[in-house]
């Protein structure tokens, strides 16, 4: 039969499944098929923070939505349009998220009676008429996964395996991907186990068959390549990008980079990718706690290198006394912290903007540490980079503030070429010195000299102790302290003059409200901000990627607005810190869901403050 | 020198205990046993004979912490407890330092306990002079980890009920390779017990006994007392089998799995073997003064190399080098899966 064809301009898939089905695995392939292809993606794993929890139950669901356009898009979309349902326990934990007339896809073979009354189904929902609104595509994948593969010498258990491959390539020939680049990832992943290897082609293979001669889907759907700048192009996720940022750091400073870490969910992968790249120098250090991970990177940032720590928000907290030492013996350092839900362990897995206070105040003292946030995936390689310039110029820890959404989100990135990113130049103190003084101050940067263990000349003491300004012998003296602190602070905010200024995108320059975000909100407010414009609001919007200090033009740009929203994942904390410096009663929007903002639920703010005007 | 200093830069003229003074004022009291440890420190590094400016201290919190001060190398009086991540880091990112963390009773078995033993397991090369005086000081006067069971302080009036650490147990149960002990008074011993460690490649844990005059003084009384020290003190060379006394007239006899004090003419004289593999005498030793001063061993009671974390660290860095090629950046950026668009 033949089948047809129709145009779509974007989709939203949801695959979703048990946590060991192998779902993240599905949407990374699926991803990475469709970047290759040329669409514009945007991808949202979300997954519980048990590494198996009991098997067919609602906390074990793992879930990844990608959502893929001919056109530039922001974020990995509000609702599925598509939805992948493994078992029941992921049908019902997410078929309340698909708009009726959706198509969901699920897998009758685990609809048994018995996983169906583990989430509380007293039918099934397939065959009670509860799906009505929906296109319902039942498919027995697991079994037409080992029917597949029953001339493979596998276990019936690693055949059924499978059966995520198999509705892989069932998706691949519903949207037209193309399938080369997943048979060479699998080759790859079983090289040592050719007949899991072999399987695992063969399911995925299968699957695509299906869908060709199945009348279940009796029509299939293209979505052209997007049209993009050109260029080179990969698919990165933000830790990824942040890792790679921190690696060019290192190359375009001429400093081996020293990563002192402790694992923590989300901010691992950043170790893990780090650990690889030896041969650039790094140095990776795996140590016995949060404490020792940043100790040690202060204490090789002591001796010349470029020191680093990873983590995430209990880890912060773990490492404000070191941070406040950094700060007072002002070396470069810099601190990664990929927020999650809190307070305390909070929610690991998912994502939240309320370390901002903490990395602002978190310590003892008068102790001001720049902050920079990067604003997407790929925007993490820029922060990094940024980051480093302002810790190595200005001799002085800084924050890196991603968050939980941007480390596992992915998006298309265009290659930068090396010699467009920003030369870091170490400048190191020259030996022999007639009366070196560790703490003179450069006069216009206030950055003290980076005198490292080696050179000839220049040995000097430093402490926690407050330093007398210039020498750096202890000192008690009540005036010093005073003049050291509001050096210190000076240092920090003088960085204003030299980071690029807040933008604001106002295409007609007439609107009267501002959006104001930072952080991993940017695509969502920016996906807000297109559906009011094209339905004619009036909104401008700007994006914090420096938390502190805060550009230059920062307050001129707040005041010249009748209201600024501030959406973001927190009870309110850029806006506390707008109202305390510039006295602006900013409109908060706030929700900590452990979830990103959906494009529809902040238009709709944007459309409420604009009425309100 | 050593294997231990191969990679440190020479020092191309010989240095005097008066190159390693500082400017700064001594700040600490007038008769305490930090100042004898400083003297003997600073006329120890010259024979080290590398170049000062490739000489490190770090300390934690403590009055023994303020010594960097005191020597005219490069220093970091850092934080609490943490002077060992501090160095771990500096000598794996720097295989040309000599490395040198001052710490005490308080500071490394303490808030500090975490890193001291993790930094031993790794055998990082630094050296750790651990000036034990069993009392916090420089918050005058509180029961410290070390303090005996029932002692009377600020913060214990009716008697500490914490039971103590032996650091050199501890640091032997953390898989320590190097671990020894000695006293504030004796310069010689010191300096010899210092030399040594300096040629361990790895982590050195060296306790020094140091007393205390204000909060906890005569501490170590019994091994300085003239009438009892010599049978009291049992001073461990390798290789030489363990005798002691004032007429040398006492010797350990090994008796299951801890020792007897018998005569030298007995069979099973114990003979001192700090290289050995096994740390399980060099342990047995480490139980010697319990009940406290019955006897005291001091010495190096294990010395046992194994390879050290940077070198083994660095060595993972050059052959990655050597397999992968030097890092490139353009090379990293481009690759796996990339798609061009025209």
């Amino acid at each position: 039969m033949t089948k047809q064809v129709q145009q779509l301009d974007r989709v939203i898939i949801r695959f979703a499944g048990d946590s060991g089905d192998g779902m993240q695995l599905t949407g990374d392939r699926f991803t990475a098929e469709t970047a290759e292809f040329g669409n514009d993606i945007s991808t949202f794993p979300n997954y519980p923070a048990e590494i198996r929890a009991p098997a067919g139950t609602l906390p074990g669901v793992s879930s990844f939505q990608l959502h893929f356009a001919d056109h530039d898009i922001l974020t990995p979309g509000d609702a599925p349009n598509v939805l992948v349902a493994m078992n029941p326990a992921a049908l019902k934990a997410n078929i309340g998220d698909l708009p009726k007339g959706g198509d969901v896809i699920v897998n009758t073979d685990e609809f048994s009676k018995r996983n169906l009354t583990k989430v509380g189904y007293a039918a099934s929902p397939v065959e009670d008429g509860s799906l009505a609104d929906y296109r319902v595509h039942a498919l027995p994948l697991t079994s037409m996964t080992v029917k597949a593969l029953e001339d493979f010498d596998l276990s019936k258990k690693d055949a059924e395996r499978a059966k995520n491959m198999f509705a892989l390539g069932l998706l691949s020939w519903l949207y037209h991907r193309p399938v080369e680049s997943t048979i060479a990832f699998l080759e790859k992943k079983f090289a040592k186990k050719p007949e899991i290897m072999k399987a695992n082609i063969a399911a995925f293979q299968a699957g695509w068959s299906f869908g060709e001669t199945t009348e279940d889907f009796a029509t299939s759907y293209e979505v052209k390549p997007a049209t993009q700048e050109p260029g080179l192009y990969r698919q990165i996720t933000g830790n990824m990008a942040l890792a790679w940022g921190l690696v060019a750091a290192g190359d375009r400073s001429g400093l081996d980079l020293f990563l002192g870490s402790y694992p923590i969910t989300p901010a691992s992968d950043i170790l893990h990718e780090l650990s690889k790249y030896k041969n650039f120098g790094v140095r990776t250090f795996q140590a016995e706690d949060e404490i020792a991970a940043i100790g040690a990177a202060l204490g090789a940032s002591f001796g010349g290198a470029l020191g680093l720590t990873t983590t995430s928000g209990p880890g912060v907290a773990l490492k404000a006394e070191t941070i406040g030492l950094a700060v007072a013996v002002e070396l470069p350092l810099l601190i990664v912290n990929v927020q999650r839900s809190g307070p305390s362990t909070g929610l690991p897995t998912k994502t939240e903007q309320a370390d901002l206070l903490q990395a602002m105040f978190g310590r003892n003292g008068e102790c001001p540490v720049p902050i920079v946030a990067p604003l997407s995936p790929a925007d993490c390689f820029y922060a990094a980079v940024e980051a480093a310039r302002i810790a190595v110029k200005y001799r002085t820890p800084v924050f890196i503030l991603s968050d939980g959404y941007l480390a596992n989100g992915s998006e298309p990135w265009k290659l930068p070429e090396v010699e467009d990113l920003p030369v870091i130049e170490a400048n190191f103190a020259e030996p022999l010195q007639e009366d070196f003084q560790p703490f003179k101050r450069d006069p216009e940067t206030l950055a003290r000299p980076w005198a490292i263990p080696g050179t000839a000349g220049l040995e000097h003491r430093i402490g926690g102790l407050e330093k007398a300004d210039g020498s750096g012998n202890i000192s008690y003296d009540p005036d010093n302290h005073d003049l050291m602190t509001r050096l210190r602070q000076a240092k920090v905010d003088g960085i204003a003059g030299d980071v690029e200024p807040l933008r604001v995108d106002d295409p007609d320059g007439d609107a009267r409200v501002l959006v104001l975000g930072w952080g991993g909100t940017y695509g969502a407010i920016s996906a807000a901000v297109r559906r009011v414009r094209k339905a004619g609001g009036k909104i401008a919007q700007a994006h914090v990627r420096h938390l502190n200090p805060f550009p230059a033009n920062m307050e001129e740009v707040l005041k010249s607005y009748d209201k600024v929203i501030v959406p973001e994942i927190n009870l309110g904390q850029l806006a506390t810190l707008l109202r305390a410096k510039y006295l602006i009663d900013v409109v908060g929007y706030n929700r900590v869901r452990g979830l990103p903002f959906k494009a529809e639920e902040l238009a709709d703010v944007i459309r409420d403050v604009m009425d309100s005007e | 020198m050593s294997e231990a200093l191969a990679l440190v830069p020479k020092s191309e003229i010989p240095l005097k205990a008066k190159d390693f003074k500082t400017d700064q004022e001594v700040r600490w009291c007038p008769g305490c046993g930090d100042y004898a440890i400083l003297a003997a420190v600073q006329s120890f590094m010259p024979e080290l004979g590398i170049k000062r400016e490739n000489t490190v201290f770090i300390s934690g919190i403590g009055c023994s912490s303020r010594f960097p001060y005191y020597m005219n190398t490069y220093g970091f009086h850092s934080i609490h407890g943490r002077a060992p991540a501090i160095a771990t880091g500096l000598a794996s990112a720097r295989q040309d330092l000599s490395v040198w963390v001052i710490t005490g009773d308080g500071d490394s078995l303490s808030i500090g306990g975490n890193h001291l033993i993790h930094a031993l397991r790794r055998n990082v090369n630094i050296k750790i002079l651990l000036f034990n005086n069993r009392i916090y000081g420089l918050t005058k006067g509180q029961y410290s980890p070390t303090s005996e069971l029932g002692k009377v302080t600020k913060s214990s009036p009716m008697g500490s009920l914490d039971h103590p650490f032996n650091p050199i147990s501890l640091a032997i149960g953390a898989e320590g390779a190097f671990v020894a002990r000695t006293i504030d008074s004796d310069r010689q011993h010191l300096q010899s017990v210092l030399r040594q460690a300096a040629e361990h490649k790895g982590a050195a844990l060296v306790e020094i006994y140091q007393n205390c005059n204000i909060f906890n003084d005569n501490a170590y009384e019994p091994l300085k007392d003239a009438d009892q020290r010599d049978d009291i003190t049992v001073r461990l060379e390798h290789g030489q089998p363990i005798v002691f006394g004032r007429d040398r007239d006492k010797a350990l006899i090994q008796d299951g799995f801890g020792f007897r004090v018998g005569t030298p003419d007995e069979a099973g004289v114990v003979v001192h073997d700090a290289h050995d593999p096994d740390p399980s005498l060099a342990f047995a030793l480490s139980r010697l003064d319990q009940p406290a001063f019955t006897h005291v061993p001091i010495g190096v009671f294990r010395s046992a190399p194994r390879p050290s974390y940077d070198s083994l660290l660095n060595e993972q860095v050059a052959e990655a080098k050597d397999r992968q090629g030097r890092g490139d950046l353009a090379a990293l950026l481009r690759s796996g899966d990339t798609w061009r668009i025209d």
